[in-house]
């Protein structure tokens, strides 16, 4: 492929939006494990989930 | 309306909306896998340079998404927190919260692509002209709703006061779109996908539109689903704590 005199300027902008969404994709991922697992570590020590109004508690 | 609002109901329930949303989630994903790798595709091999941009043209099949996005994005905060302060909706906050960092990155991307596009174009990768300054007013709106979030710790108060900034902010989104007709500007006029690009390039660009809207519903269910369980993991913790406390009482007695 051959981009011509502003090559350069179309690649840096696809690297660019394909590390910014492989970064988003790697921190929702991570940040989903990290709460399940103290999640489950608290529901390992008894700590028993109480239902509340909204069910965000 | 009937549909809607049951729909809105049944999601009113977060217990509710991590079943649906587990279920839902993998078909999405792959939805906006699918999408984006066939828009690549058409983007990079099936689509022409353009007689007077060249093959810089093909910046135009990222930046217009991320900017679509960006506007997007704000809107559906604003809309969750008309949600939350009116309806009181169990969801608005988590749906608002969630969605802010993905909109800030995407507005970051908007302008990068768009400043990358700008040099070979217009010979600068900057002027304070109304688009570009309105979308970057934008950016600063979206780092706002996240710093004020995170300097108050009471959640209740720090989601009603993002709420009302959010509303605030929401004129910056007709601004941004009419700017390119009110003021004089360097940026082309608003894409119209039915006469202003040509159909060679219309297809792709529509394909790489829906495939970044569907990539951000999938990163927004997941951030959604993140931060109901954040919530109840800072619940359970309070009430571990509490319980401890209320036994320490008991010996002390």
């Amino acid at each position: 492929m051959d981009f011509g005199p502003h090559a350069a300027f179309i690649w840096i902008s696809y690297a660019a939006v394909a590390g910014m969404v492989a970064a988003l994709v790697a921190w929702l991922i991570a940040d989903g494990r990290r709460q399940a697992a103290d999640l489950e570590a608290l529901e390992s020590a008894g700590v028993k989930r109480r239902s509340s109004p909204s069910g965000l508690e | 309306m009937p549909l809607m609002q049951t729909l809105t109901q049944k999601l009113a329930n977060p217990t509710r909306f991590m079943e649906l949303s587990g279920r839902v989630l993998p078909w999405v994903s792959a939805a906006a896998a699918a999408l984006l790798v066939y828009g690549l595709y058409l983007a990079f091999f099936a689509s022409p340079a353009d007689y007077q941009q060249g093959e810089t043209v093909r910046i135009m099949y990222i930046h217009v998404p991320c900017a679509w996005l960006s506007m997007m994005i704000y809107a559906l905060i604003a809309i969750s927190s008309f949600g939350l302060l009116v309806f009181r909706h169990p969801l608005a906050d988590v749906s608002a919260k969630a969605a802010a960092p993905i909109g800030a990155a995407f507005t970051f991307l908007a302008l990068f692509t768009g400043s990358l596009w700008g040099k070979p174009m217009w010979g600068t990768y900057w002027v304070w002209d109304a688009r570009l300054t309105s979308v970057l007013i934008l950016f600063f709106l979206y780092l706002g709703l996240m710093a004020l979030r995170a300097s108050l710790e009471d959640e209740a108060a720090a989601a009603k006061l993002t709420a009302v900034l959010a509303l605030v902010g929401v004129t910056i989104l007709p601004i941004i779109k009419f700017s390119v007709e009110w003021w004089n500007t360097l940026h082309q006029p608003s894409t119209d996908f039915t006469s202003t690009v040509d159909p060679s390039m219309r297809w792709p660009l529509l394909v790489m539109a829906v495939g970044f809207t569907v990539l951000f519903f999938a990163m927004h269910l997941k951030a959604m689903r993140n931060e109901i369980l954040r919530r109840r993991v800072k619940a359970m913790r309070a009430q571990a704590v509490a319980g401890r406390d209320r036994l320490a009482a008991q010996a002390a007695e």
